[in-house]
């Protein structure tokens, strides 16, 4: 089992979740962030005083998926969230030991 | 035998009341000149119950100018921890003074005294009733002309609050306002409006400075204050390093617009009559506000590329601080160019001047409050007109000039002396009122209050209790 990250702008979440109950996958947890990369932020203005706000606000997708569905999964995930410009976001892959469905303690695969 | 007696005695009063004025010398004209007095009796009632319904109503938009207004305005201006302890501050001046004022401050502020402050016969609001006092406003009760003039002493000192947001202690803000309220703004307040006052233009004040809604009384002292508090203060624990934006532009706009409204009443209801003069005081307030929008806009998107929200809102109060003094004496063509400058005057005391000397007038009432106040008051001796307000007559009655563009070049000079006076008063009195408070309960909460907040460390709660969604 492979868990999926993806950090993605905000805009870009139904495009990604379209495209991920497209091929199937069934759960994912979706969180609120902020952060930011290379991208830099940007400036305000409040009664002349300038603030940067450098950490922009994003969405992290979290997802754990079977070993043969990796590709697929990132893939989608990729194509649905590229614009092609800098702040798209990025992807990270883990690997998972063990998943429990807590309703009737099934392990493993079976319970993603 | 009772029936022939009753019938008699009937026609007997009927002549009695056919030649009754026969009788007692009574002519037609007489009777005439009853009915006109019974008429212009009739006539002053229905010019009072205009007059009342507007004065009344021009109260509470004054009061809602306070709550939620200027409460609205602030609040969305702190960060999120001290939303509530910053609107708390306005209210409480609705409750306090207001109790203050019906003890005592209504017979400083009005009652017949000295040059400089009223006396106590007033105390308890003693003769303060449904006659009118013919001195301040001759067709309303006096009664309501006191209520009216309370709700300008629960904004004064609220705006004051604006200097020290988010660092102040409940109790001290309480203490300093109630002192303050009787050192600072009794005082200004009957030398511009009372009988007698030093600085009164109608009541043959010394020097007549023309104050038609409070440039000097409420926005001069209040921002002057502030700066005073500002500087004795400090700054806020991290001030200006770490950033402290507004947590919600979106209060303040409302707040804004709340403000904008309310000040019909203030100045349009300083005209303290339902008259033309209201109008015209309302016309100049308006245009006073839009144009103060424009300068201060334009002045930040020159600047900044871009016009913001708060740089709008704040410009229309800066407009409106400014036209305060002057709206009862100018037209809507000088109301255009006391806000326009206004604005553009404000922007560059809150963005260049602040900045420059790096005091932490938090949501700049000194900037907007004070500045805007202080050159209304100068702009109001140029630019009064006898055309719209005749306020000084010679001997036979006729209008003299009012401003210095009409050629009373002398009125500038006695701006400038109510000005000075209203600094001077501001500054000396809230020092000591300052000095007072902090060597008794303490001025400044806690560093560890202060960086959890106002609403948790002084009021024990939150102004935003976001459960976790079900």
């Amino acid at each position: 089992m492979t868990k999926i990250e993806a950090i993605i702008q905000n805009s870009k979440l139904d495009a990604v979740k379209d495209a991920l109950h497209e091929i199937g996958v069934e759960g994912m947890t979706v969180i609120e962030v902020r952060g930011h990369g290379r991208q830099k932020g940007h400036t305000e203005f409040y009664r002349g005083r300038e603030y940067t706000v450098d950490l922009i606000p994003k969405i992290k997708l979290e997802l754990v998926v079977a070993d043969k569905m990796i590709d697929q999964v990132v893939n989608a995930v990729a194509a649905a969230a590229r614009t092609g410009k800098i702040g798209d976001g990025k992807i990270f892959l883990s690997r998972i030991d063990e998943a429990i469905r807590i309703r009737n303690d099934e392990r493993g695969e079976g319970a993603l | 035998m009772g029936k022939p007696n009753a019938t008699k005695s009937a026609l007997l009063i009927i002549l009695l009341l056919t030649f009754a004025p026969l009788l007692f010398g009574q002519t037609a004209a007489d009777v005439q000149s009853a009915r006109i007095t019974k008429l212009e009796q009739h006539i002053a009632d229905a010019k009072t119950s205009g007059d009342n319904a507007w004065m009344l109503t021009s109260s509470a938009l004054v009061l809602m100018m306070t709550g939620p207004g200027l409460a609205l305005f602030y609040g969305g201006l702190v960060r999120k921890k001290n939303v509530l302890g910053t609107m708390m501050q306005s209210f409480a001046m609705m409750a306090i003074i207001s109790v203050l004022w019906a003890i005592v401050s209504y017979s400083l502020c009005f009652g017949t005294g000295n040059s400089f402050i009223g006396g106590f016969h007033h105390l308890f609001l003693r003769g303060v009733g449904a006659q009118p006092d013919a001195d301040y406003a001759a067709t309303i009760p006096l009664q309501t002309f006191m209520i009216y003039q309370l709700m300008f002493a629960v904004i004064t000192p609220a705006l004051i609050t604006g200097a020290f947001a988010e660092r102040m202690k409940f109790s001290a803000m309480a203490l300093f306002m109630i002192l303050w309220s009787i050192v600072v703004y009794a005082p200004m307040a009957h030398m511009v409006w009372g009988k007698g006052g030093l600085l009164n233009a109608s009541l043959g004040g010394r020097f007549p400075t023309l104050d038609f809604a409070g440039g000097t009384v409420v926005h001069v002292t209040s921002g002057v204050s502030a700066l005073v508090c500002a500087l004795y203060l400090g700054h806020r624990l991290g001030y200006p390093r770490q950033p402290m934006p507004p947590h919600s532009v979106v209060l303040s706009f409302i707040g804004a617009c709340m403000l904008w409204v309310g000040w019909f009443g203030f100045n349009a209801g300083s005209a303290l009559a339902a008259g033309s003069l209201a109008t015209s005081a309302f016309v100049a307030t308006h245009f006073a506000g839009a144009a103060a929008v424009i300068g201060w806009s334009g002045a930040e998107w020159l600047r900044n590329g871009k016009p913001s929200a708060l740089g709008a809102i704040s410009g229309a109060v800066a407009g409106l601080v400014a036209i305060t003094p002057a709206a009862g004496f100018v037209g809507p063509m000088p109301a255009l160019a006391i806000g326009f400058i206004a604005g553009v005057f404000c922007y560059f005391m809150v963005v260049r001047v602040k900045a420059r000397f790096g005091y932490d007038d938090s949501l700049d009432a000194f900037g907007v409050h004070g500045a805007g106040g202080t050159l209304g008051a100068l702009l109001t001796g140029i630019f009064a007109a006898s055309t719209v307000n005749p306020i000084f007559k010679d001997a036979q009655g006729n209008a003299l000039a009012s401003g210095m563009i009409e050629g009373n070049l002398h009125q500038l000079l006695n701006q400038l002396v109510g000005v000075l006076i209203a600094w001077g008063l501001a500054i000396v009195g809230t020092l000591i009122i300052l000095k007072i408070v902090d060597a008794t309960v303490g001025l400044r909460v806690t560093e560890e209050h202060e960086v959890q907040g106002l609403d948790l460390s002084q009021h024990g709660e939150e102004g935003y209790y976001w459960e976790v969604p079900a």
